[in-house]
């Protein structure tokens, strides 16, 4: 393994070497050059298709397992308020940046006769798109970070706003407001964190601990981004209007990368740095996780345009990922994860599905088609591979991300659980009508039935993505070993941090104060929706013995206590046990079962 | 070992030959090899038969890792046991049948490879269903067939009924499946693992355990069990859950006769079979089962008397023979209740392929209605007709009447009142069942032609590739109750015997009830008797494989009950054929005058009890309203009117100038951004000063 080989770097940052070349090659400002077009796309998808090259070389070299941060680049910027150019890749990442590299070079191949206006800006605006997306997942720097994930905005507001359909101003604009709201609060809260502990590094900021209090404030602010670009419902409005009116392959990299960011947001940030606001809110976020879950999936069925349909599904499938993380259990935050990179490969590939039939009747009105099995047997296939994807059949990839993060979830509350499964029969239930209009049922459109099947190019990106969502599902080893390692590291970085804060806090007790996560019970905080954790249900004292080694017998004495306070640590405790049996599991320890032997 | 895997596998490699290369190669090309596929599955399964069950020697075949995260860890195994092998034969006898039969019952159509790649699909889920080694894997198969089950039933994708009841099927049964993936992970909670063997070791432990649910303390094994069995509700069509079956007739009728009557809805009882040492555990779980198939059993039949569809008839009719399957089950007859299904397996495949060849001979007319006056046109199907029904009304000789005996023999035997509740439910159910089955032999095959001259020009007898795979049903249906009986039922050897009797005091009984079933019994089976634990001694067929508690020994029981309970499923049998004769043969005006009599009655059977339309009214249509309204004023309304549309109308209010921003949004968002970096920055450089 090459350590000093700057990869990631080079992954970043070649594509915009690509769009300051096609810049620097010019050509005719008005009209249509179309020598420089086409140069322009060659130039585009080269350099696309090095750095996925890149990213491949880079899965070679990739240590299954360790859960540190691999191929780390690091210069000091501002050594005074360390800010650092820091940039390296775990578990977690890894296979985002490979989506990244995957996905923008058949955007290009998707595009790459439907785009007629503006073909060199559209190309500069993918290359940029991968840069600040790469870079997003490879930052270790908060500022880095933070630099990377507004710029993504920028080339994808152009994508939308210029070669975006009829009402894109509208949607773009929808995009902007929410987005704005989530990033301000973000920066504030980059800035506190940066001022408080001293430094941008973010495995620094990892081990840093923030007061209860703060971690609430924090976590908030985090959450308004993070949240507005998983989407979680209610803020989720901007992403169906924002995939109708975006092009076919800015929706691919829209649902594909973007949507990605929340997700990797909370697992990088709020988990590790917050650990105690983030099982603090875990309540409030299954809710919502679960409200998105069936709310988004029975609005996907009143659609009949088919790309809201599949944005809204995204927000279903998106439920299962904040579901999954806020488990902090290894099957659940492992089936986010997996459940994240399987709506890349699937949501991406139906978007394309989408544009295939787009381009050619160019109309998104799902009762206008039918019947395409008959003239269209392959896309046909494809489009049922895909929905079957969709619906999380037993040997794609669907089902390993949905399966394990609904486990997580159940091992956790089952209630929440059980609600978040339902979304499995809406799922069916719209990606069966969006099947039987599109593919099957009669003939009702003439121009439909003309429509011709998959051209070679179409058939060249398709592979792909069906090779990936068999494999994926059949087996999943070679993902799920991956991230392992990672979420392993970061559970016991969790438990740790809270373990120590309850060693102090809450070993004593009447011991308060700000410093105390005893702060948890202010008022403000308490108005957070509390849902039945079936962890603190029921946890039993005698568990087993080495669950509560860690908890002074004190402790347990009050575990009975009825005032308000006494509550509180009831839960404290509990939660410690959880999250020494969740330590205890991690290292085939038994596993603990929400059980209670009378025997 | 190699060709071990072929059981399973052949098929799968059959559908990837056909589904790639079909197009290029033919229809031929698919037809030969998804056939050969089959074949070789079925010879190997039977050869697996003998080794396997009657040599007593279960074998496990480790494929590859699936999924391991944590401690959960899943791979995929072939786990062949006695149970997994017995519906092995059955899945891959039938399959063979409806392969070769299909060869010829799809002649016309344009898609043959299509068909046939689908054909193999199915029976590839199926077999990695049955013989999975976990939950998961076996969810793997459950939802595989259930794919291929919509494929087929939609596989005339242009009619729109076609499309309308894949869908039907798909989503009714995710329901159930919903139920199976609670079970699954209920079970991982409990257990610690999805891995049968280590779930059946553990059972006896947790069998105290209760579990939190819904803020309700349950006892932990019913739950899981009830939650498995919400499972096999959705796939088998028990009541509640049964709506898709009948619809799932638009399918063509070769995929009929295998997913929907002997293979795929019986996964239903296969899973509560394989779940024998949980569910024994479980007793409340057994009664719910229990009272859910007698039900079904009766309402299915009550139906089945009254439609005119002929492959509907036939739907109904194996919905109810698998309430039988079910009750069965909730007296812990467990193997009685295998035991139906093979011999099921068989007449039910016999009658829809009989069906197809009467619809293929009547130019695709299914209505009874326009039948009859064919029998001498089409006499070999007529007598396979013939055989099927008299395997399924339970008619001495034929398959089904050991089985259907021995079921209500067991909930007869199992002294319980849900036990003769199911058996008197089972009893009503007999006599119907023979009444429908006569209605439709005599509607289709007697009296004057009522089609058009047209259709009757061209009723013909069925070419031979489709009456050879009749010819295997028929022998089965025939052959199989009276030569599988021994194994099934069990022959009690004397210890136990004794034991029984000294609770019951009909030992002599007992004895000399048995011995005449001694003989039918196979050697090996005879032998290998004395090595069983008492304790699981059941049919010797399944080994350890189906475990039953000694008081819940229904099927022990079932050779010690009164005569009289023996005799009454035959003299019901015989009845319903003689009322089917004297109404639509003898005095033809009676149906029309009972249904005059009986009129809400009637129409509460003809309308199918109004399930679909409850269904309508309480789930679907709300559904649906929800989805708008949540769209139309979630959405919308609140969510926008109050976000992003509210600000905008606000800014435009006061006065911003909407144009302006309108046309800027990306600079304005560069700007704030640039603006956030340029505070960052000046903040930066500002300790950085300061710190100098």
């Amino acid at each position: 393994m090459m350590t000093d080989f700057p990869i990631l770097s080079l992954m970043t940052y070649l594509p915009l070497v690509g769009a300051i070349l096609i810049f620097a090659m010019g050509g005719q400002k008005s009209g249509h050059d179309v020598g420089a077009d086409t140069r322009a796309k060659f130039v585009a998808m080269i350099t696309s298709l090095l750095v996925f090259g890149l990213s491949l070389v880079m899965m070679v070299d990739f240590n299954p397992h360790t859960a540190d941060f691999q191929f780390v680049e690091k210069k000091v910027w501002f050594e005074s308020v360390g800010i650092s150019y820091h940039m390296g890749v775990d578990g977690i990442s890894v296979f985002f940046v490979l989506l990244s590299a995957f996905l923008t070079p058949i955007c290009l191949l998707a595009s790459w006769f439907s785009v007629h206006t503006r073909v060199r800006e559209y190309m500069i605006a993918f290359l940029l798109l991968e840069t600040f997306m790469i870079g997003t997942f490879c930052a270790l720097d908060a500022v880095l970070f933070y630099v990377f994930f507004e710029a993504v905005l920028i080339p994808m507001f152009i994508i939308i706003g210029v070669w975006g359909g009829a009402r894109r101003i509208y949607s773009a604009f929808k995009f902007f407001l929410y987005t704005l709201l989530g990033s301000v609060l973000m920066l504030v809260a980059l800035l506190t964190m940066i001022i408080q502990a001293g430094t941008a590094d973010i495995p620094t900021l990892m081990a840093t601990e923030f007061s209860s209090q703060m971690q609430l404030w924090l976590f908030l602010a985090f959450f308004a981004s993070f949240a507005v670009k998983m989407p979680m419902w209610p803020v989720h409005t901007w992403l169906p209007d924002a995939h109708v009116e975006a092009p076919t392959a800015g929706s691919v990299i829209l649902a594909g990368v973007l949507l990605k960011m929340g997700g990797y947001g909370f697992l990088r940030f709020s988990l590790p740095m917050l650990p105690e606001a983030s099982e603090f809110f875990a309540p409030m976020i299954f809710v919502l996780s679960v409200v998105a879950i069936i709310y988004a999936s029975l609005v996907a069925l009143a659609q009949q345009d088919m790309k809201k349909m599949i944005a809204y599904s995204s927000v279903a499938h998106m439920g299962f990922v904040t579901l999954g993380i806020f488990t902090f259990n290894m099957q659940g935050i492992q089936g986010a994860v997996f459940q994240m990179i399987s709506h890349g490969v699937i949501s991406a590939a139906l978007f394309l599905a989408i544009g295939v039939v787009y381009d050619r009747l160019h109309t998104r009105d799902l009762n206008r088609y039918g019947n395409l099995s008959k003239n269209m047997p392959l896309y046909a296939v494809v489009f049922v591979i895909l929905m079957l994807g969709s619906v999380g059949l037993p040997a794609t990839s669907g089902f390993v991300g949905e399966f394990l993060s609904l486990l997580g979830a159940f091992k956790v509350n089952h209630v929440i659980a059980t609600f978040a499964a339902t979304g499995v029969v809406l799922g069916a239930a719209y990606m069966l009508l969006l099947t039987r209009k599109l593919v099957f049922g009669p003939k009702i459109n003439d121009d439909a039935a003309q429509m011709t099947d998959l051209s070679l190019r179409e058939k060249i990106y398709f592979l792909p993505f069906i090779i990936l969502v068999l494999w994926l599902g059949v087996a999943p080893a070679y993902v799920l070993d991956r991230i392992a390692p990672s979420i392993e590291q970061l559970m016991s970085h969790m438990n740790s941090k809270v373990h120590v804060r309850m060693d102090v806090g809450y070993g004593q007790p009447n011991v308060g104060g700000a410093e105390s996560p005893q702060a948890l019970q202010s008022p403000q905080a308490l108005q957070a929706p509390q849902v039945p954790n079936t962890l603190n249900e029921l946890s039993e004292p005698d568990v087993s013995p080495e669950m509560s080694s860690g908890l002074p017998k004190e402790g347990q004495a009050q575990e009975n206590g009825a005032e308000p306070v006494g509550r509180g640590q009831d839960k404290a405790q509990d939660r410690a046990q959880g999250n020494n049996s969740r330590a205890a599991q991690t290292h085939s320890g038994p596993q603990r079962t929400h059980m209670d032997h009378k025997k | 070992m190699m060709l071990d895997y072929m059981a399973v596998f052949a098929p799968l490699i059959a559908f990837l030959l056909a589904g790639l290369l079909g197009k290029k190669l033919g229809d031929g090309f698919s037809q030969i090899v998804t056939c050969a596929g089959v074949l070789l599955a079925a010879f190997v399964s039977v050869k697996l038969f003998f080794s396997v069950v009657l040599g007593m020697s279960p074998i496990t075949l480790p494929v590859m890792n699936w999924i391991s995260s944590g401690d959960f860890n899943v791979s995929w195994t072939l786990r062949m046991d006695q149970l997994a092998v017995v519906m092995m034969c059955v899945v891959n006898i039938v399959s063979a049948c409806v392969h070769i039969y299909s060869v010829g019952y799809m002649y016309h159509d344009e898609a043959k490879s299509r068909f046939m790649a689908y054909l193999s699909l199915f029976t590839f889920a199926m077999l990695m269903l049955v013989t999975s080694d976990n939950l998961l894997q076996l969810f793997f198969g459950w939802e595989g067939v259930g794919l291929a089950s919509y494929l087929l039933i939609g596989f005339w994708y242009h009619k729109p009924s076609a499309g309308a009841a894949s869908m039907k099927a798909f989503i009714v049964n995710r329901v159930g499946d919903l139920g199976l993936t609670l079970g699954i992970m209920a079970a991982f909670v409990i257990f610690g693992t999805v891995q049968f063997q280590a779930i059946f070791d553990a059972a006896a432990t947790k069998a105290d355990a209760n579990f939190s649910f819904f803020g309700y303390e349950v006892h932990a094994l019913t739950l899981l069990c009830l939650l498995l069995f919400v499972g096999a509700v959705g796939k088998s069509a028990q009541l509640g859950l049964h709506t898709w079956l009948p619809d799932a007739m638009e399918g063509p009728t070769p995929v009929s006769a295998l997913i929907h009557a002997a293979t795929m809805v019986t996964a239903g009882v296969f899973l509560v079979a394989r779940f024998s040492p949980v569910f024994e555990y479980a007793p409340d779980a057994l009664m719910v089962v229990c009272v859910f198939g007698a039900v079904t059993a009766f309402v299915a039949a009550t139906i089945g008397m009254t439609q005119f569809d002929i492959k509907r008839i036939i739907a109904y009719s194996t919905m109810s023979q698998l309430g039988y399957m079910f009750f069965a089950l909730g007296v812990s007859a467990y193997s009685a209740a295998m035991f139906h299904l093979v011999t099921h397996a068989f007449f039910k495949a016999l009658l829809f392929l009989g069906a197809g060849s009467v619809i293929h001979a009547m130019s695709d007319e299914q209505d009874i209605r326009k039948m009859g006056g064919i029998w001498k046109l089409i006499p070999l199907t007529y007598l396979m007709m013939w055989v099927g029904s008299l395997a399924l009304a339970g008619i001495p000789l034929f398959a089904g009447y050991y089985s259907k005996d021995l079921i209500l023999e067991s909930a007869w035997g199992s002294g319980t009142a849900v036990g003769h509740f199911a058996y008197w439910m089972g009893i009503a159910a007999a006599i119907m069942t023979a009444f429908y089955s006569w209605r439709l032999i005599i509607l289709t095959f007697h009296g004057k032609p009522r089609a058009d001259h047209h259709t009757m020009d061209h009723v013909h007898e069925s070419p031979p590739v489709m009456l050879v795979p009749l010819i295997v049903l028929t022998i089965g249906a025939i052959f199989s109750g009276a030569l599988l009986y021994g194994g099934f039922a069990g022959v009690p050897h004397e210890e136990k015997l004794h034991a029984v009797s000294a609770e019951k005091e009909m030992a002599e009984e007992v004895i000399s009830a048995t011995e005449d079933q001694m003989e039918h019994a196979a050697h090996t089976e005879v032998k290998t008797d004395e090595d069983v634990d008492p304790l699981t001694d059941k049919g010797a067929f399944f080994g350890e494989t189906i475990f039953v508690r000694a008081e819940h020994d229904a099927v022990a029981m079932a050779h010690s009950v009164p005569s009289w309970v023996k005799n009454l499923p035959t003299i019901m049998g015989v009845a319903g054929i003689a009322l089917a004769f004297l109404a639509y043969s003898l005095m033809p005006s009676i149906p029309a005058r009972t249904v005059k009599i009986f009129k809400p009655l009637h129409q509460l059977f003809f309308r199918k009890w109004y399930f679909d339309e409850i269904y309508d009214v309480l789930l679907v249509k709300p559904t649906q309203a929800l989805g708008r309204a949540l769209w139309v004023g979630g959405d919308k309304a609140i969510i926008d009117g109050l976000g992003p549309d509210g600000i905008s109308k606000l800014a435009r209010v006061i006065g911003l100038g909407f144009s302006k921003i309108q046309n800027g949004f990306v600079y304005n968002y560069a700007f704030i951004m640039i603006f956030g970096l340029i505070a960052l920055l000046t903040w930066v450089f500002y300790t950085t000063i300061g710190f100098q």
